[in-house]
């Protein structure tokens, strides 16, 4: 029976995720009822996921371009120049709903979509990072769901053969039931061969490569872009199965592909596979496209023109070819053991045919597919500013705090995580985790690239435009701390639903923050990813727009690392004001079991400053550790540059308007700790001084005991030790 | 030297080897494809790091049956000189060129770190530039890294000298703790018999200049080279 004899009802509509109105609005454009495989594509090209419907109007504001910046947001990956004919291709995008259902799977394939992009672009991938979010530690699947997303992004990446040299790892409750699992990916290219989606030339041969097309991830754009609810056990089958070493085999045959100038256009399938793939090609390129399914590599049996259109299969790559290049690509795809077929040809009917069996599936406009998808202007409002916190009392005991808050789930080493990653491969790491930003040297240059995610939802969800300009400043400060200068950024902006005009509001306020801070601090966003319907059960997540940001270092020689390095060096606090910020803070969650308060403001300007003094500081070899102030403030950065450096350290606290804890733990933006010779502390504090920065000398490195004032003396061994244990012992006791 | 580094379909860390040979022996190896059956005489062939088939079926099962392998065991039977690193160990073993076997860790989870070796022997030709009790600290990455032995041949490796590394701390002592996969009496790398291949786990080519962190394993590749020459 063909598949064009099924009737379009109600119900159908409705579980392909289109809402009545906008399956009128379909009937309208196309002036018939679509065939089933139609209203698949309209799914698939419609949802949340594909088309940022919910999102576009406000993506429109961010600042996206820059003298540096080569290719904004629209193509695979943003691309941004680094000078000497090179640049530098990167993107971050989400993979949460199908990792909470298949952790495992879901997040392995998350990192094959996200090298996909860029090596789409004709970019080596050179480092991975991550941002990963999980709910509280004792809910009951957080241990599983931590190890099956670690070991999916490892047996990915590390298969794949590129370092994973960074990220974050958070726990909170709002993230039980949707953990957040962004992948960020990092490729190197010449400048004058980029690729791009675009496809040109009538006649031309629309070229499948890679693996086989199967029955998995059906629909999986449209699952990501609904709500959970408790019926989740059955959207398994919607996940993909990832191959990593098909995706490494698909890098250097499409690399080895590209350099012989037989390429037009290449677009990987990711989300809705071939249908999203091929739409955009074709669009994109002012052309048509015509498909024969029944040239498509299958590895089902009886799949349905439906189920290939809508199958994300992994590690599957179309191209448009130069017409008589065929057998160039034939050797080189054997050579490298991919399958491979002809499927379609472009056209000039602007027209997205798909024809299996010699019968006529698929009859759409190609570019309304695109173009004519909805675009809503939701309705939102502010969500309330919280009021400031009431003065607290000090603490008894500063020494048992420390060691908590080092030790807590969130400030905790990373080690276990990150040990699961290979992080030396390709030899260029030059600072990999655990430090602020990850640096990368540039094989056969002087260069490097500095790489580092942020965001801190708490401070999101508190006030969401300070909160987004934060995770901007922490990723602007953490690049600067290692001595480079911030280029660009890509943002995963993840969320609840969108419907409800309180979560509205909190994306459209952040989205104002990214956009100021990122105007402000000279770092357009060239590329990103919105991950909205984070929720289960009317509860969503806690608003998480994470930052990936990428800076350059003239020379990797010149980089610097939070360890404290020589005894007798100099410790200072240089940049914004101290002011013992507690709101949202670490201490006030983790000492006082509360989150209450604003989050601390950001002052872009001052973060400016801050940042280019420390980065210009460092380059010229003047400081000789590093460390931005964030989450635990300024004690856990101390703690973990002893850490970090085996050393210990005698320090004063000299705040006076400040009690010995809020000068430890507060909060405050804009500022690092820097350690340099004894006898630069003087020139350093007066051309600190001449650019409006704040410095305060704090002490000297040395000894095996980290001592503040008269309230902290801890052996670096106990330091190390509260601060290693958690996460082993965490994911031990099951 | 002359050296030559083989490419399977999955191999992944051949550039880093590269790199560290023509650190060494001042000439970029040749680059071999696994297919090849004649390759040119060299003084040594390198089986890098990597995911050779995905580690599908069993990590290094797929290629130790690639048709290269054969122009290795000519190599091999010449007398010249082998060397496996991580997938390419795996590879060894799997070939019937190195005893034993290489498990999963015991953790059951992929590693990666900084690992100290002890050098267990100097009697090789890749470890004559080295002393036994010498520390390496080198990175390792692996998930299938446990080498298993039982105790007849355990025995033999002892008594023929064919253990050449061992996971150690960083003190040089070896441990149980320094140990991070399991391995038989903390093994890191063995030589055969004839002891002119040598298969290890960890990664002595990312440790070779000083900006990456360390230049110990650029001693071990010093050394080879100089036997070599020599």
């Amino acid at each position: 029976m063909s598949e064009n004899t099924i009737s379009i009802t109600p119900e159908l509509v409705a579980d392909h995720g289109l809402k009545p109105d906008e399956y009128e609005k379909i009937v309208e454009l196309i002036g018939r009822e679509p065939t089933i495989t139609e209203l698949g594509i309209f799914s698939a090209m419609w949802n949340e996921h594909c088309s940022y419907k919910s999102s576009k109007k406000w993506l429109r504001t961010l600042p996206t371009e820059g003298p540096q910046v080569v290719q904004g947001p629209g193509e695979n990956a943003g691309v941004v120049d680094i000078g000497d004919g090179m640049v530098v291709v990167f993107k971050m995008e989400s993979h949460n709903h199908p990792s909470f259902i298949e952790p495992y799977q879901g997040a392995a394939t998350g990192v094959g979509g996200i090298l996909r992009d860029v090596f789409t672009m004709g970019a080596r991938p050179i480092a991975a990072l991550n941002a990963l979010r999980f709910g509280e530690p004792e809910y009951e699947k957080t241990r599983h769901l931590v190890s099956g997303v670690v070991s999916g992004i490892g047996g990915y990446g590390n298969a794949f053969g590129v370092p994973t040299v960074g990220g974050e790892v958070e726990f909170h409750r709002r993230y039980n039931t949707n953990i957040l699992v962004n992948a960020m990916a990092v490729g190197i290219a010449r400048a004058d061969e980029i690729f791009y989606a675009k496809a040109s030339g009538v006649g031309n041969p629309v070229v499948y490569l890679g693996s086989k097309t199967g029955r998995d991830g059906v629909g999986g754009a449209t699952m990501a872009s609904a709500e959970f609810d408790d019926a989740i056990d059955e959207k398994r089958p919607t996940v993909q199965v990832g191959d990593p070493f098909a995706e490494k085999l698909l890098l250097e045959a499409c690399l080895e592909l590209m350099a012989t100038d037989a390429v037009i256009a290449i677009q990987d399938m990711g989300a809705a596979g071939l249908t999203c793939s091929a739409v955009e090609m074709g669009a994109k390129g002012d052309l048509g496209i015509k498909l024969n399914l029944n040239a498509v590599p299958v590895r089902e049996e009886r799949m349905t023109g439906y189920e290939m259109m809508l199958s994300e299969s992994q590690e599957r790559m179309l191209m448009v070819l130069k017409p008589g290049r065929e057998e160039i690509a034939t050797a080189i795809f054997e050579k490298w053991g991919l399958d491979f077929a002809v499927i379609g040809e472009t056209t000039d009917t602007l027209r997205f045919e798909v024809i299996k069996d010699g019968e006529v599936l698929a009859d759409l406009p190609i570019k309304e597919l695109g173009d004519e998808a909805p675009e809503y202007d939701r309705p939102w409002m502010t969500p309330e500013p919280l009021p400031p916190l009431e003065p607290l009392d000090p603490p008894a005991d500063l020494n048992g705090v420390l060691l908590k808050l080092l030790g807590s789930p969130d400030l905790a080493s990373r080690r276990w995580v990150y040990e699961q990653y290979d992080h030396y491969i390709l030899g260029n790491t030059l600072v990999g985790p655990g430090g602020d930003a990850a640096v990368v040297r540039l094989s056969g240059t002087d260069k490097a690239l500095a790489v580092s995610v942020d965001v801190t939802p708490r401070y999101c969800e508190a006030d969401p435009l300070e909160g987004a300009k934060q995770a901007v400043a922490e990723c602007f400060r953490n690049i600067c701390a290692v001595g480079a200068k911030p280029l660009a950024a890509t943002d995963n902006l993840n969320f609840g639903n969108p419907e409800r005009p309180e979560i509205m509001g909190q994306f459209v306020r952040a989205i104002e923050g990214v956009g100021a801070a990122c105007k402000a601090l000279d770092m357009p966003i060239v590329s990103g990813n919105v991950s909205l319907y984070n929720e289960t059960n009317g509860r969503g997540i806690l608003p998480t727009p994470a930052i990936g940001g990428v800076g350059l270092l003239p020379s990797g020689k010149t980089h610097t690392t939070i360890a404290f390095k020589e005894t007798g060096d100099a410790i200072l606090v240089i940049g914004g004001a101290t002011l013992g910020h507690l709101g949202q803070s670490s201490y006030l969650r983790e000492i006082l079991d509360r989150e209450d308060g604003p989050p601390p403001p950001v002052d872009v300007e001052i973060e400016r400053k801050a940042g280019d003094f420390v980065r210009r500081e460092i380059g010229a070899g003047r400081v000789s550790a590093c460390h931005d102030i964030s989450d635990g403030g300024l004690g856990i950065a101390l703690a973990e540059m002893a850490i970090a450096g085996n050393k210990g350290a005698i320090c004063d606290l000299d705040f006076p308007d400040l009690s010995p804890f809020e000068a430890l733990f507060g909060e405050d933006q804009a500022r690092y700790v820097v350690t340099c010779a004894p006898s630069r502390v003087e020139s350093l504090t007066r051309d600190a001084d001449e650019q409006g920065l704040a410095t305060t000398w704090l002490g000297t490195v040395g000894g095996e005991e980290l001592t503040i004032g008269r309230s902290v003396a801890i052996s670096v061994k106990e330091l190390r030790g509260a601060h290693e244990s958690w996460f082993p012992r965490y994911m031990k006791s099951a | 030297m002359r050296a030559g580094v083989i490419r399977f379909p999955g191999t992944n860390r051949e550039s880093d080897m590269a790199y560290a040979l023509e650190l060494a022996t001042g000439r970029a190896p040749d680059m071999l494809w696994y297919t090849d059956r004649d390759i040119p005489q060299l003084d040594l062939l390198v089986l890098p790091g990597g995911f050779s088939y995905g580690d599908y079926l069993r990590a290094g099962a797929i290629a130790a049956r690639a048709p290269i392998m054969r122009a290795v065991r000519d190599h091999a039977a010449q007398g010249r000189l082998v060397l496996g690193v991580c997938n390419g160990f795996q590879i060894l073993t799997e070939a019937g060129l190195l005893p034993g076997a290489l498990i999963r860790n015991a953790s059951l989870t992929f590693v990666c770190r900084i690992q100290a070796l002890k050098v267990a022997t100097s009697k090789t030709p890749f470890t004559g530039g080295l002393a036994v009790g010498d520390v390496l600290k080198v990175p390792l990455a692996h998930h299938d890294g446990n080498y298993t032995a039982d105790a007849d041949l355990l025995a033999s490796l002892e008594d023929n000298d064919q253990i050449v590394f061992q996971y150690c701390d960083i003190d040089g002592t070896v441990t149980v703790p320094a140990n991070p996969n399991g391995s038989t009496s903390s093994i890191a790398g063995i030589v055969n018999e004839r002891r002119n291949v040598l298969g290890l786990m960890p990664h002595p080519e990312n440790r070779v200049d000083n900006a990456q962190g360390g230049t110990d394993g650029f001693r071990l590749f010093e050394s080879i080279a100089h036997r070599v020459a020599a």
